[in-house]
């Protein structure tokens, strides 16, 4: 992988570094947020660039429609998961149960898509669970972010300035 | 329904807190968190009993199996924190509806409540969870609560400390994630046992050292900060002093133990005690840190003259014993800092619940308005004492019984100087102790003030606490053999 | 209330805190409370008598309380050295009560209440470390009894009182916790238990370096027994009410701080492993320099409770010189040394009480010729004096003659010129005091009553039983003698 090739990483490092200066440096209470967002998109684009697998495209389940003998196949395999959660559903079983048939399931619709996406021509499929991730981080993010500037709008109220030099002094004269 | 009690433990107050909000009113809302928060206690308790009798507990949640589902997995650590989480939330919602009813304007308390059933859910999802991802987004809930919760407080400086709490505590929880992230591209997996698992087949590969360690350190940075270990505790001393009463009585007890508890499961389980030792040799980074946490924390408490930021201070000094423990990697040390997480969630507990005794009755936490206390309010005073006596470390409390194992521990190693410090640290604690106690019971009480004896609601619960303290200093037994056991699963290989 | 020996253990404890409950509540009825005191005193002395019997006739009762941290019990077992411990705390609390019931009244002393219930729970822990089974146990109620005399320590709440509390407070939790804990918990790591055994249950753990550093730790870190360096709160603690200081100065809690230095040295060293140990000859002189260099400092103070307090210091390492001697001559001469130090002490802080109360001055120099008017009082004080001293016909003749025999045993004659020093140095300023109050003449300015004004009865009472007790200790130190052999029986070669 060359140099040019972890221009993402490269990124990541780059606003990592912006926002950690910001968020120390800068005394005004709003642009802290804003380094700390920075900051914290920064791992969110680390995340989305761990998932990204070479040769692989979006992870959207493909149903090719070239080559029957691609799609019966994709048709037996689903009819041998169908048959596994019968199976699994007739005896009477634990919790683990629909667990490992689910487990089932998602094996046999694995193999079903593996053959799919040969017959297309893709070798893989860019891992969706990061960006799954970081969906959550977003969200996170956005919570934090919301719940830090209305802190900063109270703080304006009680102290009249949102500039962290100004408010220590006025602490300390107290 | 026993068979759901790891789900219960969280989806039942989840639900329960934004009901706590929409129907606004105070009294209804402190109903549903007292409910929410002796459910919880109940089932926890189950739980470790559960723990105790059959061993580790998975629990799939939604039916997906584990590693690509999110699995809970509750061993005797997390079950005893979570034990110690609800045990402390139960008293300190009873605690909380006369301290809080004075400290916070009305319209404002339903939402106090809601923010507070979801810190606790977000603590208790952390002691429970087998995920680590999951692990994130409960410390972000219950972060997200506490920072409201210590901005509600009376005094300005509640929001600036609450601001710079939610700043540390974002760039602690952000590291984690980079910590996580850099684990999972070497692993592919985000279960802790499954990580468990895979760590070491990385390591041996040879090709991913170097990330693990990266993944290691980030891990460690963003955990000692959630936990306040010298010296990423900058934010500790504002929030514990600037918050109402009872969030520092229940943050105080909950939040960082919860992170130390974070810290055993990434350092032990996950990763290992012989890598996190052996190749990372984290007692050399823990230790020193802890014994001058204890030290140099100990002295600023002394010469603090707001008495709730002086055990604020205390308590980054006892966060230092527990990580002292916790970095000597033996069943005598570990066993000797989850002891003192209990111990401590007692007695800070009861300490800072007292202190909101006095400042319902006084109306100041200052050293000065303390005066003649003893006299007009010699309930408070005497559960300050008691909370005292076991920060010190007399015998028949529980202060005496984590010492005891600590300084053992030490010895063990024959860390001669780590048990002289130890020592050293209990005598700094009867300075400022007595600092109080020569205040209180020494001086005259201001005849322009009447002041009452603290009200029974906000008493008992103190008390409550006060008598634990000393309960569980007299019969160590559960504790210790709790602790002990959950020491030598974390040191011995993961079944 | 006969019965299972392990419940008359418990019960000597836990008496006098049920005694101090019932003080609390006939707060407001002062004869009533005062009767409880007494009462409970008379019961509590009555089931020690009950343990006396049962220990002369070779047994050693024993409780089990319960396990605090795996196998680490709370538990009391009564052996001779600990009888006789809780023999002497046990007459004399009764006749102390009744020497404050004068003493308070007569000084017109405030928060009388408080002080008779801390007055009760501070007996409690004497019995706890008199009867402790263990290492662990006695460390409890060491420091249980620490921090029940603070309140009567700092009675009368003044800046002095607050000052006095801090320095109390300040060295003896210092040693206790610093020290004296560790040296535990060492004990703990080496040996793996902390049962008080006959013959020690240190020997052959560790070498005698490491063994010989423990006993330092041990006999430094216990601060009640007044070694010095670690002596300044003994003089501090002469702030508070003279009955505090006769009962807890010169009974309890300075007999608890020797008792357990007596207890290490027989029931965890052992007196074969402690004669090995250069350290232990290291600590008898340390003991011998804090002998002499109290009674130097006690020559030089003019406040009578002072120059008490100085003695008592140097009385204490007399004791710590007999557990240093380690061997049997010392360990009797030490134990019997518990028995007739309290009683002559107490007699002298009663006498000096007296002479606050009744005539209202705290300075020898202005004591000329009070004997008159006080002559029982300087009397008693004679005879207590004579004890200190070691001259018969007082019992701490005894005493002297075995700690003596103790040194030549050891072949330290030094030590011995040092006993005899101290002796002359106790004659002169001890019987200064009776000789300035008899002999001379009254000073000019010195507004002393005419005629016999003693101190209030109650007070009067309880010297003359003191006193005389000396003197019968003289005539009959038998018990006192034969308990002591039985711990060197058990305990020593």
């Amino acid at each position: 992988m060359t140099a040019l090739g972890l221009f993402n990483y490269w990124a990541v490092i780059v606003l990592m570094m912006v926002g950690f200066y910001t968020l120390i440096a800068r005394d005004n209470l709003v642009k802290k947020l804003i380094g700390l967002n920075i900051f914290q998109t920064s791992v969110i684009m680390m995340y989305v660039s761990f998932g990204r697998v070479t040769g692989g495209t979006a992870p959207i389940l493909f149903l090719a429609d070239h080559g029957e003998a691609a799609g019966d196949h994709a048709v037996e395999a689903t009819d041998h998961a169908v048959a596994t959660v019968d199976h699994a559903a007739e005896g009477a079983e634990a919790v683990a149960g629909p667990g490992e048939a689910a487990a089932d399931v998602a094996h046999a619709a694995m193999e079903a898509t593996q053959a799919t996406v040969e017959a297309a021509g893709f070798t893989a499929y860019s891992n969706p669970l990061p960006h799954v991730l970081m969906l959550t981080a977003i969200v996170v993010g956005v919570a934090t972010l919301a719940l830090g500037l209305s802190l900063v709008v109270r703080i304006n109220e009680a102290y009249g300035t949102i500039e962290e030099d100004e408010i220590n002094a006025m602490d300390l004269g107290l | 329904m026993s068979e759901n009690l790891p789900a219960l433990l969280i989806v039942v107050p989840l639900l329960l807190a934004p009901v706590a909000a929409l129907i606004g009113r105070a009294s209804v809302a402190w109903a549903i968190a007292t409910f929410s928060a002796w459910w919880c206690f109940g089932v926890s308790i189950a739980l470790l009993q559960r723990v105790r009798a059959e061993g580790v507990i998975y629990y799939a949640l939604g039916g997906w199996a584990a590693p690509t589902g999110i699995e809970y997995r509750i061993d005797l650590v997390s079950a005893f924190v979570a034990v110690i989480v609800t045990t402390i939330g139960a008293v300190s919602v009873l605690y909380a509806r006369q301290s809080i009813a004075k400290e916070i304007s009305e319209d404002r308390i339903a939402l106090f409540y809601t923010a507070f059933i979801l810190s606790m859910t977000g603590l208790l999802g952390i002691s429970i969870t087998g995920d680590v991802f999951n692990v994130f987004v409960f410390l972000e809930v219950s972060s997200l609560s506490a920072y409201s919760m210590i901005a509600l407080g009376q005094d300005r400086r509640a929001l600036t400390a609450a601001f710079q709490y939610l700043i540390m505590g974002s760039i602690g929880a952000t590291f984690y994630v980079i910590g996580i992230g850099l684990l999972y591209v070497m692993t592919g997996t985000l279960g802790m046992e499954d990580l468990a698992v895979r760590i070491p087949e990385v390591l041996a590969d040879g090709q991913g050292t170097r990330t693990i360690a990266v993944a290691f350190t980030f891990l460690t940075v963003g955990i000692t900060l959630k936990l306040a270990l010298f010296p990423l505790h900058l934010w500790l001393p504002n929030a514990y002093t600037y918050a109402p009463s009872a969030v520092t009585g229940f943050m105080a007890s909950t939040a960082t133990k919860v992170s130390v508890y974070v810290m055993l499961r990434f350092f032990f389980t996950i990763f290992g005690a012989e890598f996190s030792f052996g190749q990372m040799h984290l007692n050399r980074v823990l230790m020193p840190l802890a014994l001058v946490a204890i030290l140099a924390m100990s002295l600023v408490a002394i010469y603090q003259t707001n008495v709730k930021r002086m055990l604020a201070f205390s308590s980054v000094a006892q966060i230092g014993y527990m990580i002292l423990g916790i970095s000597f990697g033996s069943v005598l040390g570990v066993t000797a800092g989850i002891i003192h997480l209990f111990n401590h969630a007692l007695m800070k507990g009861a300490l800072f619940m007292a202190m909101g005794c006095i400042m319902y009755r006084v109306g100041s936490v200052r050293i000065e308005k303390m005066q003649g206390l003893g006299k007009v309010m010699p309930w408070t005073m005497a559960a300050f004492v008691g909370g005292g006596l076991s920060l010190i470390g007399v015998p028949l409390t529980v202060g005496f019984v984590s010492k005891w194992y600590l300084v053992q521990a030490a010895l063990e190693q024959g860390q001669w100087p780590v048990a002289a410090v130890v020592m050293i640290g209990s005598l700094m604690a009867l300075i400022y102790i007595w600092k109080v106690v020569e205040v209180a019971y020494f001086q005259q009480p201001d005849p322009d003030h009447q002041i009452k004896e603290a009200p029974l609601g906000m008493l008992i619960p103190t008390w409550i606490l006060v008598v634990a303290s000393f309960w569980f200093g007299i019969d160590a037994s559960t504790t210790a053999d709790v602790a002990t056991r959950a020491a030598e699963t974390l040191l011995g290989v993961m079944p | 209330m006969i019965g299972d020996p392990g419940m008359i253990v418990l019960f000597t404890v836990v008496l006098p805190v049920i005694g101090a409950c019932g003080v609390l509540l006939l707060r407001n009825r002062p004869n009533a409370r005062e009767a409880a005191t007494l009462v409970t005193g008379g019961v509590t002395f009555f089931h020690v008598l009950a343990l006396l019997k049962l220990v002369r006739a070779g047994e050693r009762p024993r409780f089990d309380m319960l396990e605090v941290v795996p196998d680490v019990w709370l538990a009391f077992e009564v052996e001779p050295l600990g009888m006789v411990f809780a023999l002497v705390a046990g007459f004399l609390w009764p006749i102390t009560s009744l020497y404050a019931i004068g003493y308070m009244r007569g000084h017109h002393e405030e928060n009388q209440t408080r002080f008779f219930f801390f007055f009760a729970i501070a007996i409690a822990g004497a019995m706890g470390v008199a009867f402790s089974a263990n290492l662990f146990t006695l460390f409890v109620f060491y420091e249980f009894l620490t921090f029940c005399t603070v309140p009567l320590v700092t009675h009368h709440q003044s800046e002095e009182a607050k000052k006095s509390g801090r320095i109390y407070l300040g060295i003896l939790l210092t040693t206790s916790v610093g020290l004296q804990l560790v040296a535990i918990i060492w004990t703990w790591v080496l040996a793996g238990r902390l049962d008080f055994v006959d013959g020690g249950i240190l020997a052959g753990t560790a070498s005698t370096g490491v063994l010989g550093t423990i006993l330092v730790l041990y006999v430094y870190g216990v601060g009640k027994a007044a070694l010095m360096p670690f002596h300044r709160w003994l003089p501090a603690a002469m702030v508070a009410p003279t009955p505090v200081s006769a009962l807890l100065h010169a009974v309890a809690v300075v007999k608890a701080g020797v008792f357990t230095v007596l207890k290490i040295s027989v029931y965890v060293f052992g007196l074969d492993l402690l004669s090995t140990l250069a350290t232990a000859d290291w600590l008898a002189w340390a003991a011998a320099m804090t002998i002499i260099l109290g009674s130097l400092v006690a020559i030089k103070q003019d406040n009578l409770k002072a120059r008490l307090a100085y003695s008592t210091i140097s009385q204490l390492s007399y004791i710590v010189l007999g557990a240093m001697l380690a061997n049997e001559w010392g360990i009797i001469g030490g134990g019997m040394h518990i028995a007739m130090h309290a009683f002559g002490k107490i007699t002298l802080f009663f006498a000096a009480g007296a002479i606050m109360v009744a005539a209202h001055e705290k300075k020898i120099s202005r004591m000329h010729g009070l004997g008159r008017t006080m002559p029982i009082t300087f009397g008693a004080f004679f005879v207590g004096s004579l004890s200190i001293i070691g001259l018969p016909p007082a019992g701490g003749s005894w005493s002297k003659w075995f700690l003596g025999m103790g040194t030549l045993e050891a072949g330290q004659v030094g030590l011995l010129c040092v006993l005899m020093l101290s002796s002359l140095l106790g004659l002169y300023y001890l019987l200064e005091v009776p000789v300035k109050a008899f002999f001379f003449p009254p000073l000019e300015d010195a507004h002393h009553n005419e005629g016999i004004k003693e101190a209030p009865l109650p007070s009067l009472i309880a010297m003359c039983v003191t006193a005389t007790a000396t003197v019968v200790l003289f005539f009959w130190p038998g018990l006192f003698h034969e308990l002591m052999s039985m711990v060197v029986a058990g305990g020593g070669s």
